[in-house]
């Protein structure tokens, strides 16, 4: 039995997005992520269809089809019903190197004052955390995470920078994330991750996917430097461990 | 071989898309024009995905290597090959040395170049469309090339379509969005009475429309767009997400363009004018 009760709308004539509870919560995500698994397994050919969770919601797009809502609504609520406890993909636990130098860190001091907390501190509880992917978009490779201490909670810079560098690790409001590429962008920047979020060289540019978690730990600019260089030649090994379901 | 001579304002290679990472992030990309080139591709009895020049306001001069057969599509440009004006939707032979410089943009904003088994340059996670960072490069640059293949002969089944071209269409099919139950009466009547002019905020990412309706103050989490959804602001600013749109937002998506309204917005610069029309 599914627990939550979810909703069926039509999305323009090549998708259907499906809705649980307007929560951020972990329960829905795995709820989600299993209906992912048991729509690839048993009905929606993964060939045809693509399936883009994001905190609460699961849009469905078939591209190349016209499609039936009025067949599609009530067959999406009972397979729904039906799909009982299914395992979603392997979730992985990934540990991503940040340097928090100053050099790096550009708003760190300047949150520190608004935060009433020292640096090192910030440091320590951002890369203590453990946070959950709900989400990636807005860029290629982009992550919306969640689980940021309620302490760390600082708002977003009143004016955005036109260009925030790559690798540049941001926290506004809830949330924390890395820049995967140069972008503009109004959260506070206090660290650079070396690791390439995104590489179209790989077979899977993404190694990241919705459901999995990111740990933060911090390094010091000498092994943001090496990182660098493995992460610029494709060889940069990441520290990844399987999450039981 | 095509040699780039002049770029244009703004010449990009696409085909029908990059699809299968939008979990990842990645925008579908591909020709804003789909109508427009769809029939460019049948006339040269192409694989329907077959990679095209687009071409935005102002066209590049191009010089031709090896022997094929062209045709020119979407919006209208003078152009020339050799010094000879030549038309849309009919099929020409190049032959090697040859040169087609574009114009004057007459109507509509982008124009469309196919080239008999289209252009061959890299597939990057299995699409050809330009999109930086994706691609290495945002748009073609003189002084470069872009690969074809050589066809001395092609007898084409059909050799010239008149076309019911989407450069004169003003209204857009919309669906209702995800969010369309927000709507106010008020704000409904405000969408669907009036007409919008194109804000000079547009470009393959979006379309903003100048006028603003009454916004909406609804906070919702994150989730997915798509090309062709209208997103509405609190500040009462439409954006239309286009084919490099972003895969996600946090605006209410109000209204989704059809198909064939993608095509028609496509051909739309800052000032012109458009109206909305439910389906």
């Amino acid at each position: 039995m599914s627990s939550f009760k979810i909703s069926v709308r039509q999305f323009g004539v090549h998708a259907i997005l499906v809705e649980w509870p307007n929560r951020v919560e972990e329960s829905i995500l795995d709820e989600i992520l299993q209906f992912i698994q048991y729509l690839k397994k048993n009905h929606l050919d993964e060939k045809e269809w693509e399936f883009i969770p994001a905190y609460n919601s699961l849009t469905l797009i078939c591209k190349d089809t016209v499609l039936d809502f009025d067949y599609l609504k009530p067959k999406i609520k009972e397979w729904y019903a039906v799909k009982g406890k299914i395992e979603p993909a392997t979730r992985y636990l990934w540990r991503l190197p940040v340097s928090y130098d100053l050099e790096f860190g550009l708003d760190l001091e300047e949150i520190s004052g608004e935060l009433g907390m020292s640096v090192e501190r910030i440091i320590e509880l951002h890369s203590q955390s453990i946070y959950t992917v709900y989400g990636i978009g807005f860029l290629p490779g982009f992550m919306y995470l969640g689980g940021v201490p309620e302490v760390l909670e600082v708002p977003r810079k009143s004016t955005p920078r036109p260009k925030v560098l790559k690798g540049s690790v941001g926290l506004a409001g809830k949330q924390t994330g890395i820049y995967p590429q140069d972008s503009p962008g109004g959260w506070n920047i206090i660290g650079k991750s070396p690791v390439p979020m995104f590489d179209v060289k790989k077979e899977n540019p993404c190694f990241v996917k919705v459901g999995d978690k990111i740990q933060f730990y911090p390094i010091s600019m000498a092994e943001y430097q090496l990182h660098k260089i493995e992460g610029e030649v494709g060889i940069y090994n990441l520290e990844k461990k399987v999450l039981d379901a | 071989m095509l040699n780039i001579i002049k770029s244009g304002f703004f010449t990009t290679v696409q085909d029908t898309g990059r699809y299968g990472y939008r979990d990842k992030g990645v925008p579908v990309s591909g020709v804003m024009d789909s109508f427009s080139v769809s029939k460019i591709n049948t006339l040269l009895e192409n694989d329907e995905n077959s990679a095209v020049l687009e071409i935005t306001m102002t066209g590049p001069t191009l010089e031709f290597e090896q022997d094929s057969y062209i045709v020119l599509g979407g919006a209208e440009m003078a152009v020339t090959l050799n010094d000879i004006i030549i038309e849309n939707y009919k099929v020409y032979k190049v032959n090697a040395g040859d040169i087609l410089t574009y114009g004057k943009l007459l109507k509509g904003f982008r124009a469309y170049l196919g080239i008999k088994d289209g252009f061959n340059t890299a597939l990057v996670l299995g699409s050809r469309s330009y999109f930086k960072p994706i691609t290495e490069k945002d748009s073609i640059k003189k002084m470069s090339s872009l690969p074809y293949t050589k066809c001395k002969l092609f007898s084409p089944k059909i050799s010239k379509l008149k076309v019911d071209s989407v450069l004169d269409k003003t209204k857009l099919d919309v669906y209702k969005g995800p969010e369309y139950k927000l709507l106010t009466d008020n704000q409904l009547a405000q969408l669907f009475y009036r007409e919008f002019t194109v804000a000079n905020e547009n470009n393959r990412m979006a379309y903003q429309l100048n006028e603003l309706i009454e916004g909406n103050k609804v906070s919702m989490l994150t989730s997915a767009t798509l090309p062709g959804t209208i997103q509405l602001t609190p500040a009462g600013k439409l954006i239309i997400l286009m084919k490099d749109g972003q895969t996600t937002g946090g605006y209410p998506r109000i209204l989704q363009l059809s198909d064939m309204a993608m095509s028609i917005l496509a051909q739309k610069r800052s000032g012109d004018h458009i109206s909305f029309k439910l389906k």
